[in-house]
């Protein structure tokens, strides 16, 4: 029993690290039924994410809204709330941010650079709380509810950049924000550059960490997540605590959506997330939930998804991501089983199944 | 035409009921198939994805052999494997239900998005096949109004009827829906008096990957012949607020399909109707999911879902 214990140390590590190489193996897989080499296919994911100084450059710019959205999945999670609508709150974020951004003229960068951020935080947090108020009240399922406010910001953003914002010709889309509301980039790589929002994300996932471990709110709203009943019981209330957890989770994706804005695109396109909130779902169980092990994790996405994106050019769809998240979400949830192989392979077959 | 107008010449024209129900056929076998699996015990929101896969490998199977009823067969075996991993890691593993099914909608999207150039040679939408026929009865279509709706209808119209009828008799009538019934208000008791709770939620479980890829297989197959990437575009979870406004029971599950059918039909026929910007128009598409969020949020209450609904059952 001892070694047992001290073994399962590592497993809030093994299990996501296991599942990402399982995931790969499926994934390559597939690409062998449709014909094609997966070791020369994740060849050139390598180099499409690594390979080159532009490589790293769009990785780490991908990466920055990743470590926010999976940092809203992530801390849901923690609270006990399933937040699958960080798409939509960082599309509303995004919106937010424009509609502010866009009005700032020749305000210095100093107030209109918070003012933006700001902007989409209250954005996000504004959408999720409709689903958080509802869960509070009525017991909403809020993945049902988040869902529905996700199809909701794409027809509202597609009515926005077709409408009341559109300007220009071509691709539906929103005027650029002010210049004093876009971020600089940290460093210029040729063509492409690391955008500061980077310390951005990183500083808030920080804040989180501090905020889940450190203070009495982070231990209501874990409390909570593990046991509402006994919490409610011990003077916690659990409808507040639902509905802070939403708003924050919210406020980081919909802070996702205005870093974007400021320092990527610095206007908004119709549905404009692109399927960034969904990763949030993976990273944020990759990281078990952790707001430092999701710094990594969203590496780790968008390191795929920057691969991804090489991988077309040798025909394979960048779909491929979509299918090996897919699959490490699954183990994750079943990780039961995970933990399973895990000890056969460190103890034989004595050890059995862990129920 | 203003909205008020528009909104009465809908109601008073036999082509808003015809939209009405076809809008309700897949939500209501795929809020059938959540009854199933619900009752027993194992949410199931994967229904989305499994829709997706359903009708998706409904169309390839029908592109490759021509013969749509072959499609819809294998339709429904896609979603019965979808659907058998969740049940695999949900019964036999504990698994949290809730992200193994997000998993699932992601592995059949990205499965489906990424086939999609290899079977069919382009993205976005398949090649059109042939459509699961129609099926016209002339005595009915011969009387005004009734005729218009029914008198020419898909057979998945027929489909829902049998299915809904069968459901009803299977959960309420028959041994065993009492014990579907059983195993997921209190499984343990159940249990104790010797009803197999694994293999039942099985049976749950996997009717809902069958019915599901039915309703899926519909958008595909029954209504325009070809299957479209963003298809099912979240009907899915609507139709999981479907099986929620119906209680949990087929026949208000088939009722509440109708009612998701008509916000439907109705911003189908006022974006035809409605002197508006196009921008405009396309905001209408917001009703269905604006009504989504008004019943589960309002309703969730008011009905009564299965005790042990989304607890795993583990055997001391």
């Amino acid at each position: 029993m001892a070694i047992k214990n001290k073994k399962i140390n590592w497993m809030p590590l093994l299990v996501p690290v296991i599942s990402v190489l399982f995931a790969l193996i499926i994934a390559g897989i597939i690409i062998v039924l449709i014909g094609k080499n997966p070791f020369m296919a994740y060849g050139k994911m390598l180099e499409g994410a690594f390979g080159s100084k532009t490589a790293w450059a769009s990785n780490i710019t991908k990466m920055t809204s990743l470590v926010l959205t999976g940092l809203a999945v992530g801390f849901g999670f923690r609270a006990g709330v399933f937040n699958i609508g960080a798409e939509g709150q960082m599309s509303v974020g995004a919106m937010f941010a424009v509609m502010v951004g866009i009005n700032l003229g020749n305000v210095s960068p100093v107030i209109a650079i918070p003012l933006t951020m700001l902007a989409g935080m209250l954005g996000g947090a504004f959408w999720a709380s409709i689903a958080g108020v509802l869960k509070a009240r009525t017991g909403a399922n809020e993945v049902i509810t988040t869902i529905m406010l996700n199809w909701i910001a794409v027809y509202i953003g597609n009515y926005l950049v077709s409408g009341p914002l559109a300007v220009g010709q071509g691709t539906p889309k929103s005027p650029e924000v002010a210049m004093g509301a876009q971020l600089p980039a940290l460093m210029t790589v040729q063509a492409s550059s690391i955008p500061s929002s980077i310390i951005t994300a990183v500083v808030v996932a920080l804040i989180i960490y501090i905020v889940l471990e450190k203070t009495t709110t982070g231990y209501e709203l874990k409390a909570v997540g593990f046991n509402p009943y006994a919490a409610e019981y011990g003077g916690i209330s659990i409808s507040k605590n639902i509905i802070l957890t939403m708003a924050i989770s919210g406020a980081l994706a919909g802070l996702a959506g205005s870093v974007e804005v400021m320092s990527v695109h610095h206007r908004i396109f119709g549905s404009f997330a692109g399927g960034k909130g969904f990763d949030g779902i993976t990273i944020a169980l990759i990281g078990q939930n952790n707001p430092i092990g999701i710094i990594f994790s969203a590496f780790l996405i968008s390191s795929l998804r920057s691969g991804s994106n090489a991988m077309q050019t040798v025909g394979i769809p960048d779909d491929i991501v979509t299918i090996i998240q897919g699959i490490i979400i699954f183990l994750v949830a079943a990780d039961r089983i995970v933990k399973t192989w895990i000890r056969k392979l460190s103890f034989g077959k004595k050890e059995g199944e862990v129920k | 035409m203003n909205f008020l107008q528009a909104i009465f010449t809908s109601l008073t024209s036999p082509l808003f009921y015809k939209l009405t129900i076809l809008s309700a056929l897949p939500l209501m076998f795929t809020a059938i198939g959540g009854v199933y699996s619900e009752i027993t015990g194992v949410t199931n929101i994967a229904l989305e994805g499994i829709m997706k896969l359903g009708g998706f490998s409904a169309v390839v199977f029908t592109f490759w052999t021509g013969n749509p009823w072959l499609g819809l067969m294998m339709g429904m075996v896609a979603g019965l494997l979808l659907a058998l991993l969740h049940a695999y890691v949900s019964i036999e593993w504990s698994a949290n239900q809730i992200v193994s099914a997000t998993a699932l909608v992601l592995i059949a999207e990205g499965l489906v998005s990424f086939l999609m150039k290899p079977i069919f040679g382009e993205e976005g939408q398949s090649k059109f096949v042939t459509k699961l026929p129609t099926v016209r009865i002339q005595w009915l279509k011969d009387i005004p109004f009734i005729g218009d709706i029914f008198g020419e209808i898909t057979v998945f119209f027929y489909f829902a009827i049998f299915v809904v009828i069968i459901s009803w008799f299977i959960i309420y009538k028959t041994p065993l829906g009492l014990r579907m019934r059983a195993v997921g208000e209190n499984p343990k008791a159940a249990d104790t008096l010797g009803v197999n709770v694994q293999k039942i939620r099985y049976f749950g479980v996997l009717m809902s990957g069958v019915l599901g890829a039915i309703g899926g297989a519909y958008l595909a197959l029954g209504d325009i012949g070809q299957f479209q990437e963003q298809m099912p575009s979240g009907k899915g979870f609507i139709a999981l607020a479907a099986m929620i406004l119906g209680n949990w029971s087929p026949i208000g599950a088939m009722f509440a399909a109708l009612l998701f059918g008509a916000a439907e039909a109705l911003n189908i026929q006022l974006q035809s109707l409605l002197d508006i910007p196009t921008e405009m128009k396309s905001l209408l598409n917001l009703l269905p999911f604006v009504l989504t969020i008004i019943i589960v949020g309002g309703f969730v209450g008011k009905t009564k879902s299965p005790k042990a609904d989304g607890v795993p059952y583990e055997k001391e």
